[in-house]
């Protein structure tokens, strides 16, 4: 049976999905967040006894890091759907994403700071893998100011998702600058991503820690999904409906 | 359990990090939240103004107009 993809492109039919998912998307978020973090500041004290305390900054050094960059690719698939179909659903999310995205690289630049004064004696340096977040995070900001810039939305919709589009360009660069084919020719102080090597119960915990950031961003997105609808549509005969019956 | 929070010397590197996470992962929600019953009061104002502009026979001419 085909289903019927443009049944949730438009906002009022959007909306009442959004607001059953969010608190299903919150309570799955809380609940995996809390419980990686749990597993891995208790259940694995002793399995890296040499390791100092401070790796444990990787649950959530590595779930922010690794949201800011998929986050930024779900941003321009929206942009993209919205340039194809010119939906206006796809716009709204391509700019609600923007904001967490841009949260996330923060997260992970900060986190980052801290692990590498602990470990390499140093706050900052401008190695491949840092740098290219950095250029990320600018490009986050570049796109929200771009679109907060134009006053008429179809417009700052369209010229901000060229310009996520253009900027996609940086992903497989932050990608490949920690997954060298060669290390030797990646002169780089963050180290590779070693997935492989990380003990089983430090990765497990890593990787429910992800799946809750995972949560929640799709959560938050669309507590701002729903806002933005909101913010353009408060004219519409719909909104005041929906509003009527809560 | 003050053990736990000196992590062997590093607590001011985790905390810090898991203390930055924690505040911006509860704050962007929490603003999120009060920007949502904000707009929701918004609508709800322009609601009633605009109810209150219809049942008035002496402002009905205007009703037209738009208002913001």
């Amino acid at each position: 049976m085909a289903m019927n993809w443009f049944k949730y492109s438009s906002p009022s039919t959007f909306y009442p999905l959004a607001s059953k998912m969010i608190p299903v998307f919150m309570t799955l978020a809380i609940l995996l967040t809390l419980g990686g973090l749990y597993w891995g500041f208790f259940e694995t004290p002793e399995v890296l006894s040499d390791q100092k305390q401070y790796y444990k900054i990787i649950y959530v050094h590595v779930a922010s890091a690794w949201m800011a960059m998929w986050l930024y690719v779900v941003m321009v698939g929206w942009a993209v759907l919205g340039l194809i179909f010119n939906t206006r659903m796809s716009y709204i999310v391509a700019s609600a994403t923007a904001v967490t995205g841009a949260i996330m690289t923060a997260l992970s630049l900060w986190t980052g700071a801290f692990w590498g004064q602990t470990s390499w004696g140093t706050w900052w340096d401008w190695d491949p893998r840092m740098t290219t977040q950095l250029i990320l995070l600018f490009l986050y900001i570049g796109y929200i100011a771009l679109q907060s810039a134009i006053e008429d939305t179809r417009r700052s919709d369209r010229a901000s998702a060229v310009l996520a589009i253009v900027g996609l360009a940086i992903v497989p660069v932050i990608y490949y600058s920690i997954n060298c084919p060669n290390p030797n020719e990646c002169a780089s102080l963050h180290q590779e991503s070693s997935l492989k090597r990380i003990e089983s119960n430090i990765l497990i915990a890593m990787m429910v820690t992800v799946a809750g950031f995972w949560m929640y961003c799709f959560a938050v997105i669309l507590m701002r999904v729903r806002n933005i609808i909101l913010q353009r549509e408060s004219h519409t005969q719909w909104v005041e409906r929906l509003e009527v019956s809560k | 359990m003050s053990e736990f929070f000196a992590m062997g010397g590093y607590g001011f590197y985790v905390w810090s990090s898991m203390g930055m996470v924690l505040f911006l992962m509860l704050l962007e929600p929490i603003v999120l939240k009060v920007q949502h019953g904000r707009l929701i009061k918004y609508i709800q104002r322009q609601k009633r103004r605009q109810a209150a502009r219809s049942n008035t026979p002496a402002s009905a001419s205007t009703a037209g107009q738009n208002e913001s």
